[in-house]
């Protein structure tokens, strides 16, 4: 496989960016304890190896745990949101109001209900995440062409014939978009949840680290999210092309 | 076959109620090939909507042989301006679908899945895309995905075939090419057709009658026989006889456009 001059150069940003911030802390003497070099929080990084790699995979399972809630849930409420006007139109100001709560306002409730620990961070995850999901699925359903659904009807197609022939797999592009949304958000809400309350994860290690003063370990925290969130987009990234490439193609179509 | 008697059709619009229809009646035969024109917005989409019993009307009544129809006729093919193919199916399964809908080939399409492989094959051949079965839509040109659009409303062979200006968004190559496919398919299969069209020299090439409409609200204003002999040749159509048809259908939509 011939690597070309597009596949080097996120590697060489990325490179960049560390030799950037590495050169201004030596340059301008940045205190260590306001943003420690590269360097540094490799180093931290290299020496607490096993609390990062343990507490990232907290943070991963609850994240994606709360995930999976999300789809379940997600993909449920839009095929029911989109199978009719009435409870599209009953439903979505109560979706939309919903949705406008900053969910960070409701981890402190889910911590009263549910105690500190991992429950928490699932449910905001999967509070967090499931509205685009809802949205995705429903849109796709709706914007289903009228003339498609005269031809099956015409050929005496029930509702249920033309959600499961057309309805379902015109969804399936948005359905994969919103996905990779969605894990994203989920691990934000996981984490956020994390750092008000919880004995684990990532985020958790982050704020002791912090309230030890241990400014290079917040940071090899952070990079060790970096990472995790990189490899959960790309996932569902990769699966998008692979379980709705028509989507890609048929855009690219000349006819249309 | 399909009867239209005395039919009223209101749309409940946003800025009240506009009447589409009004006391329109036609009558189309078992095996006719009709034709319905004329200016835009006069309601000949709504014929359709209403001949398929895919609406209502709001006053008198539908029928299809002798029976009232009081929902979707459960057989009829429709074919659209847009080919509105599935992008996620290969064109052979775009022209299946119909199989996997209507009875009764619905409960055998598992089991006779081959046989009407086969089928769709053959069709496919007809119209000249046999080779293309197992292409996408967004692979083919637009008056290829077309043809396959007409054999998806074909492929069950239904007693009667839906057009609204099917080949409207085509070139003058392509359209006539279409026209000779549609002719001999309609020749073999004897089917009953209802095309709706802008183009006149196409009613008046397919068609065995053709229904003219006034401007909204719409009703059939005259009904012309079309009696040149079949089969017919592409050359009819430099026939003076064509052009004096084409000539005085295009006089009378011009006197209802201006009414
Ligand atoms: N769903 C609807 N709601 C309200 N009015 C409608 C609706 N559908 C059609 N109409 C109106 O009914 C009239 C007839 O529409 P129709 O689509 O049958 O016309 P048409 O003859 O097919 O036009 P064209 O030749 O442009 O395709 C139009 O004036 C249109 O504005
Ligand atoms: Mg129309």
């Amino acid at each position: 496989m011939k690597i070309a001059a597009e596949d080097i150069t996120p590697v060489a940003f990325t490179v960049a960016l560390f030799v950037i911030w590495e050169a201004a802390c030596r340059f301008f003497r940045i205190d260590a304890f306001i943003l420690p070099p590269p360097s540094a929080v490799f180093a931290a990084a290299a020496q607490y190896w096993w609390p990062l790699l343990k507490n990232s995979f907290v943070t991963l399972w609850t994240t994606v745990a709360g995930f999976l809630l999300a789809v379940v849930f997600g993909i449920a409420l839009g095929l029911l949101v989109g199978w009719s006007r009435a409870i599209y139109r009953g439903l979505y100001p109560v979706m939309i109001g919903f949705n406008s709560i900053p969910k960070v306002a409701v981890v402190p409730i889910l911590i009263m209900w549910f105690g500190i620990g991992e429950i928490p961070a699932i449910l905001t995850a999967f509070l967090i995440s499931f509205f685009p999901i809802v949205v995705n699925v429903a849109t796709g359903l709706a914007t289903t062409e009228p003339e498609l659904e005269d031809v099956l009807r015409a050929l005496g197609a029930s509702k249920l014939d033309i959600m499961r022939k057309v309805g379902i797999p015109r969804t399936s592009p948005y359905l994969f978009g919103s996905l990779k949304v969605a894990i994203t958000l989920a691990f934000v809400g996981a984490v956020v949840s994390e750092t008000i309350g919880a004995n684990a994860g990532v985020g958790h290690l982050m704020v002791q680290a912090g309230s030890n003063f241990q400014m290079p370990l917040v940071f090899a925290g952070l990079l060790a999210l970096a990472i995790e969130g990189i490899l959960m987009y790309a996932v569902f990234a990769v699966l998008e092309r692979r379980m709705a490439g028509w989507a890609f193609r048929a855009s690219m179509s000349a006819a249309g | 076959m399909i009867r239209l008697d005395d039919v009223t059709l209101s749309y409940k619009g946003r800025t009240g109620e506009v009447t589409a229809l009004a006391h329109t009646s036609i009558d189309v035969k078992r095996g006719e090939f009709a034709a319905v024109v004329g200016p835009s917005g006069c309601g000949k989409s709504t014929l359709m909507k209403l001949a398929t019993g895919l609406i209502r009307p709001t006053k008198g009544a539908v029928s299809l042989e002798g029976q009232l129809v009081t929902g979707p006729v459960k057989m009829a093919g429709m074919a659209f301006q847009h080919a509105n193919l599935l992008p996620w199916r290969s064109v052979l399964d775009n022209v299946m679908l119909p199989l996997e809908i209507v009875e009764p080939h619905r409960s055998r399409f598992r089991r006779e899945k081959a046989a009407y492989r086969t089928r769709a094959l053959d069709l496919l051949g007809v119209v000249g895309l046999r080779d293309f079965a197992d292409r996408y839509p967004w692979e083919m040109s637009g008056g290829m995905q077309q043809r396959a659009s007409l054999c998806r409303a074909l492929i069950h062979e239904p007693a009667l075939l839906m057009l609204d200006e099917p080949f409207a968004a085509l070139d003058a190559f392509t359209r006539e090419e279409l026209w000779v496919v549609l002719r001999d398919l309609w020749q073999r299969l004897g089917f009953t057709v209802i095309l709706v069209t802008h183009d006149l020299r196409e009613a008046a090439f397919l068609a065995d009658t053709i229904h003219v409409m006034s401007a909204r609200p719409g009703r059939i204003v005259e009904t012309r026989t079309v009696d040149f002999p079949r089969p017919r040749p592409l050359e009819v159509c430099y026939e003076p006889a064509f052009t004096d048809l084409v000539h005085q259908l295009r006089g009378k939509i011009a006197e209802v456009r201006q009414a």
